[in-house]
């Protein structure tokens, strides 16, 4: 009995750390990303690729939001990917998530090694961030855009990508 | 054939300027002539064998974080001939905590050993093709012109403990007297502040 309520104990301690903060993050590996991509099902996903030092990321989170809010309950998700690195999570990446008071999805990619990881997210990225990929795994349809975008533009895409 | 020849020389230069995006390994750079924050002018011309130029400012987040490694790096080869040539190429009305009195004020707390030049204008950013900060292009002094032999990031983990050290790796197999094998990576960081022009 001991033993079960220490294993408990540790179990919600790890994993409702983030939920005391009332935010979350969550650590995905490029492979985990990937996988989620190529995975066949009925979704449209919108990753954004942002970081806290990235101003202009910053700057157009809110069309995230919109986009998440527009299209709750549907077929459309929006992911937030942090490329501050692992280093960075607590302290910078989960006390902006919680100010900026966001409800989208916010992942933080675990890896350092920043040539390979721009290079198989898109091959034709320079790394320049902010940077969305919209990928629709119903029809394998691929779309990645370099640069800010508007609500205007994430629409748009979203309608190309879903004939 | 000496036509030929003349016609060669005078074109091929002019195909490195035409260049929108910038110089691509291989280039030669044009000459230039930048203020340091001692309020002397550096000229490309001032480096016989090579240099380490590094467009990078006071104020991006990443740019910071490489300030350390970057002082590492003229510290490791300035004796050898590389010394780090850092650039700051930033629209200071954008930016204001790039402007060369900020600029002078952080060579001189960290004791920046290398020049720390303002590109007022950008036209040494542009013809460049600098976009982010930092962003390195590594040169060797090949009779007279300045030669690209890398450009791109100095390693490969802004965080630390990176495992490939792109910049040293270029640096030290052009004292060997070799190509580098890696002569580009992608460039990460903030975006260089360029002047609106309409």
């Amino acid at each position: 009995m001991r033993k079960i309520f220490f294993l408990l104990f540790i179990y919600a301690l790890t994993t409702g750390i983030s939920a005391v903060y009332g935010q979350s993050v969550e650590l995905i590996k490029l492979t985990e990303l990937e996988e989620m991509v190529k995975k066949r099902g009925s979704e449209t996903l919108v990753v954004n690729f942002w970081a806290t030092w990235c101003g202009p990321c910053v700057k157009e989170l809110p069309y995230f939001q919109q986009l998440h809010d527009k299209y709750a309950g549907t077929a459309v998700k929006v992911l937030l990917i942090s490329l501050d690195g692992k280093p960075m999570l607590d302290k910078k990446v989960i006390p902006f998530v919680n100010k900026v008071g966001m409800t989208t999805d916010f992942f933080l990619l675990d890896e350092t090694n920043q040539q390979e990881y721009i290079d198989r997210i898109d091959r034709s990225w320079s790394g320049a961030l902010p940077a969305t990929l919209i990928v629709n795994r119903g029809n394998d349809k691929r779309l990645f855009i370099e640069g800010e975008v508007t609500l205007e533009k994430l629409e748009d895409a979203l309608r190309e990508i879903r004939q | 054939m000496k036509l030929l020849g003349k016609l060669i020389c005078v074109l091929f230069p002019l195909m490195a300027f035409t260049g929108s995006n910038g110089y691509e390994v291989g280039d030669s750079v044009e000459g230039f002539k930048l203020k340091n924050v001692d309020g002397k002018m550096v000229s490309l011309s001032d480096y016989k064998k090579g240099a380490i130029v590094i467009f990078t400012c006071n104020t991006c987040p990443v740019a910071k974080a490489y300030e350390q490694r970057i002082i590492a790096l003229d510290k490791k080869y300035r004796d050898k001939g590389y010394p780090v040539v850092a650039i700051n190429p930033n629209d200071v009305s954008q930016s204001p905590g790039d402007s060369f009195e900020e600029m002078q004020k952080r060579a001189s707390q960290k004791k920046y050993a290398f020049p720390y030049l303002i590109d007022e204008d950008q036209s040494v950013t542009r013809r460049f093709g600098a976009t982010r900060t930092p962003h390195v292009f590594v040169l060797e002094n090949k009779s007279g012109k300045h030669v690209v032999q890398y450009i791109g990031a100095i390693d490969n983990n802004q965080n630390g403990e990176p495992d490939t050290r792109f910049v040293e790796d270029a640096v030290e197999s052009l004292l060997n007297g070799k190509v580098p094998a890696t002569t580009f990576t992608k460039a990460v960081g903030c975006g260089i502040k360029f002047r609106k022009t309409n």
